[in-house]
């Protein structure tokens, strides 16, 4: 299975650079009105890493990702793909990555093949390859059987997995998957981690946000804790949780866990 | 528990006032007209009280008779046209039937369509105070027929709601309950029409409708006027029967769908067939045009404006009385109509358009993918338009003005809908609704945007229009072949150059547009 996602050191990409950061963030900022969303985050995700990016809800791990993609223009800062500036060349940039956003709507009056065919042909690939590729990535995500099914009658889970399958249909350097597993069902997030682990294998990287403590020390070599728009902690998981588990380390940074007190009346017995 | 629902809709209301300035500026327009309405409506029923009791009569039946089928029509025509108190939020609570259809009905009164029912039936009192008797039945029958009014229309929306669990139910739906309203203003010509020939047809009309459910309520009080206390207290029990009848209908298919959640019944289907990805080239242009074509035919907010088209052809043919000044100018109009439907294209992709800005879709790619999607169907449907009437009328010696008009403005304008898509954006139905619900908030741009649009349009094809009256005026055969060139010429120049400038905006902006169209979900 691990064979499946192209090798991302083939031909299909040019620009082959060594030593510079997959992904490497600088002072990224943006506000929204009022409210702060991101505030100054620095990150460096190293060539072949597993990168896990954790935070509560409202940290800013999909508002940074968007920004990273070039989904969203910062305030301030800047982001580079193995050394190409993402807002200086977006073009040449987005070839070296695979995208999937959370939260948005796909083109959902195609069917799952059409989809993930069209996410090919956006990038310039050829025919032949493109429906070579459909084919492997739909048998390996298990959708072969909703293939021609249109992707708006798919479930939440099933949705998520075309959608991975549209970003990785280029083979890209770098994949950016804002929460990969929501919703997903464990049978196809096992396939879905099989095949992350074998690409990350064959010298890709992976930059995943979750909320899943659990998942994240299991999966990544790497993590950045954010809450609030900016970095508590980043480096490798063991670093970053010491001696603890990821999860108490990430509530004891976080914070905001209520003693036990409340709700008595909660308690039925 | 009703007073909760009712201050449920009320903080709704007020929340969603609070979200945003635009649908503030929408709610106050929408109140503002109602309220002119409301004015007129006011003013001219306690201006009929002065009128004879027959007119009185014939006004009031045929008025609250199509007030009755108006809410009853419009929820099935705009599918959640009101859904802000819908049953299906309340499955989870334990609400009593009883308080729930109490909560629901009062909810229903409480907004502008309601409030002015309300008033205007309460001013039917004033209309009738020359007759006490018929006032005091006035009153009673007149808060009947409201809250008949808002039982009938909630009992179209539970019924078809519990219909509408299949997607492609939906779809069909929202496209073909709106081909009635396409027709509505012929309906009320003929109506109006009826109304002059003959004074006797709108009394027949009245009499017919008095002994319906729609209109007997309203009918009551003139019998009483009339001194026919036996007619009005039948019909005061037609309305009343047909009120407490809408009544159990309602309350037993809420029962039904508050225990059946939605269901979408798909049937698997395996792949191998790519539709048009097989058929468009396989390059990002090809691949957005075959998108854009796919959406054409599957995605009802698109494929309603194509059903449309035929309904104005008939349209056009009857309106000119067959006399085919109108009808010849079928082709130029489609034109028009198709040219301009690609100019909130990005609107209508709503935020998957973040896959165009993720694969880094060049501009002028996606620019030409979605004009060469509209020029595939739309070039073959403007020249059977603009040939075909001249034929049927016979007058094949205009043929080239009118192929030249027809085809300068649809080429004309798929460029200029290339730059206005690539620059502005305005709510539109979300993927997956009504294509003829109007979403709430920010119309202002959207009129701003279409009628400066259409103006420019009108401007940039000045030559074409020109020399077609300069043809017409002239009769000079001349005219017409440079007509046809100046189309295919000026047309095709403004197509690429629309293209061009279109694809440099969207390379500078697609982030601002992802984020502008993310607003509207």
């Amino acid at each position: 299975m691990s064979s499946l996602v192209p090798s991302p050191t083939d031909e299909n990409n040019p620009q082959t650079r060594t030593g510079t950061a997959a992904l490497s963030i600088r002072g990224l900022a943006k506000r929204f009105g009022e409210k702060i969303a991101v505030n100054g985050i620095s990150l460096d995700v190293p060539p072949g890493s597993f990168y896990g990016l954790v935070g509560p809800n409202g940290a800013g791990k999909t508002t940074t990702l968007s920004m990273a993609t070039g989904l969203l223009r910062p305030d301030f800062g800047s982001v580079t793909v193995h050394g190409v500036d993402v807002w200086g060349q977006p073009l040449e940039a987005k070839k070296l990555m695979g995208i999937l956003p959370d939260g948005v709507r796909l083109f959902d009056r195609l069917t799952g093949e059409q989809l993930v065919t069209y996410a090919g042909l956006l990038r310039g690939m050829d025919r032949e390859t493109v429906i070579e590729r459909t084919g492997d990535l739909l048998r390996a995500l298990d959708l072969t059987n909703d293939a021609g099914t249109l992707v708006v009658d798919y479930s939440a889970g099933m949705t998520k997995k075309i959608a991975l399958a549209s970003a990785l249909i280029h083979a890209p350097r770098l994949l950016v998957l804002d929460e990969p597993f929501e919703s997903v069902d464990p049978v196809s997030a096992a396939n879905i981690r099989d095949i992350l682990a074998g690409y990350v294998r064959s010298g890709g990287s992976v930059i995943v946000s979750s909320h899943v403590m659990d998942l994240v020390q299991r999966m990544c070599d790497h993590v950045a804790v954010i809450a609030a728009g900016t970095v508590l902690a980043a480096g490798t998981v063991d670093e970053v949780r010491g001696d603890a588990t990821l999860e108490d380390r990430f509530v004891e940074l976080v914070g905001g866990r209520s003693t036990s007190e409340g709700l008595s009346w909660l308690r039925t017995s | 528990m009703v007073a909760d629902l009712l201050r449920l809709k009320l903080l709704l209301l007020r929340n969603s006032l609070r979200r945003s300035t635009g649908q503030l500026i929408g709610v106050i327009l929408g109140g503002l007209y109602g309220l002119g309405l409301l004015g007129v409506l006011v003013v001219g029923l306690v201006l009929l009280g002065t009128a004879e009791l027959e007119l009185i009569r014939t006004i009031l039946v045929i008025g609250g008779s199509a007030t009755v089928l108006g809410w009853i029509i419009i929820p099935i025509a705009a599918t959640g046209i009101d859904m802000t108190l819908d049953p299906a939020r309340f499955v989870t609570f334990a609400i009593p039937m009883r308080q729930l259809l109490a909560g629901l009905v009062l909810g229903g009164i409480l907004g502008i369509p309601g409030v002015v029912t309300l008033i205007a039936s309460l001013t039917q009192v004033i209309t009738w105070i020359r007759y006490p008797a018929a006032a005091l039945t006035a009153l009673v029958c007149g808060l009947l027929a409201v809250l008949l009014c808002v039982v009938a229309s909630r009992l179209v929306t539970t019924a078809v709601s519990s219909m509408t669990g299949s997607r492609r139910f939906k779809d069909v739906n929202g496209i073909v309950a709106f081909i009635p309203l396409i027709f509505l203003g012929p309906i009320i010509g003929g109506v109006t029409a009826g109304f002059q020939s003959s004074p006797g047809f709108a009394r027949s009309l009245a009499d017919i409708l008095a002994w319906t459910p729609l209109g007997a309520l309203w009918a009551a009080p003139a019998d009483v006027a009339a001194g026919e206390p036996g007619a009005a207290l039948l019909k005061f029990l037609i309305g009343a029967a047909t009120l407490v009848l809408f009544l159990v209908l309602w309350s037993r298919s809420l029962t039904h769908a508050l225990v059946t959640p939605p269901y979408n019944a798909v049937s698997k289907r395996a792949g191998g067939n790519l539709g048009w990805f097989a058929r468009f080239p396989a390059t990002p242009a090809g691949a957005v045009a075959a998108r854009a074509l796919t959406y054409w035919l599957r995605d009802p907010r698109y494929s309603a404006s194509l059903v449309v088209i035929p309904f104005v052809a008939v349209l056009l043919y009857f309106s000119g009385g067959g006399s085919g000044t109108a009808f010849a100018f079928l082709g130029p109009l489609t034109a028009f109509l198709l040219a301009w439907s690609i100019s909130a294209d990005i609107s209508y992709d709503n935020t998957a358009f973040s896959l165009h800005v993720s694969t880094g879709v060049s501009g002028r790619d996606d620019r030409l993918g979605r004009a060469a999607a509209l020029l595939v169907f739309a070039l073959p449907i403007t020249l059977v338009f603009t040939v075909g009437p001249l034929l049927i009328t016979g007058r094949t010696e205009d043929l080239p003005v009118m192929v030249g008009l027809s085809i300068g403005l649809l080429l004309t304008g798929a460029g200029l809908s290339s730059i206005v898509s690539a620059r502005y954006t305005y709510n539109v139905p979300l993927p997956g609704e009504s294509a003829f619900k109007t979403p709430p908030g920010t119309n202002f741009t959207m009129f701003a945007v279409q009628f400066i649009g259409w103006f420019v349009m009108l401007l940039l094809a000045l030559p074409e229009i020109v020399l077609t009256v300069a043809y017409f005026v002239t009769g000079q055969s001349l005219y017409g072949w440079l007509t046809v060139l100046v189309g295919f010429a000026l047309g095709g120049v403004l197509l690429v150059v629309g293209i061009r400038t279109g694809g440099r905006w969207y390379d500078r902006r697609a982030p601002e547009l992802l984020l502008a169209v993310s607003a509207n979900r």
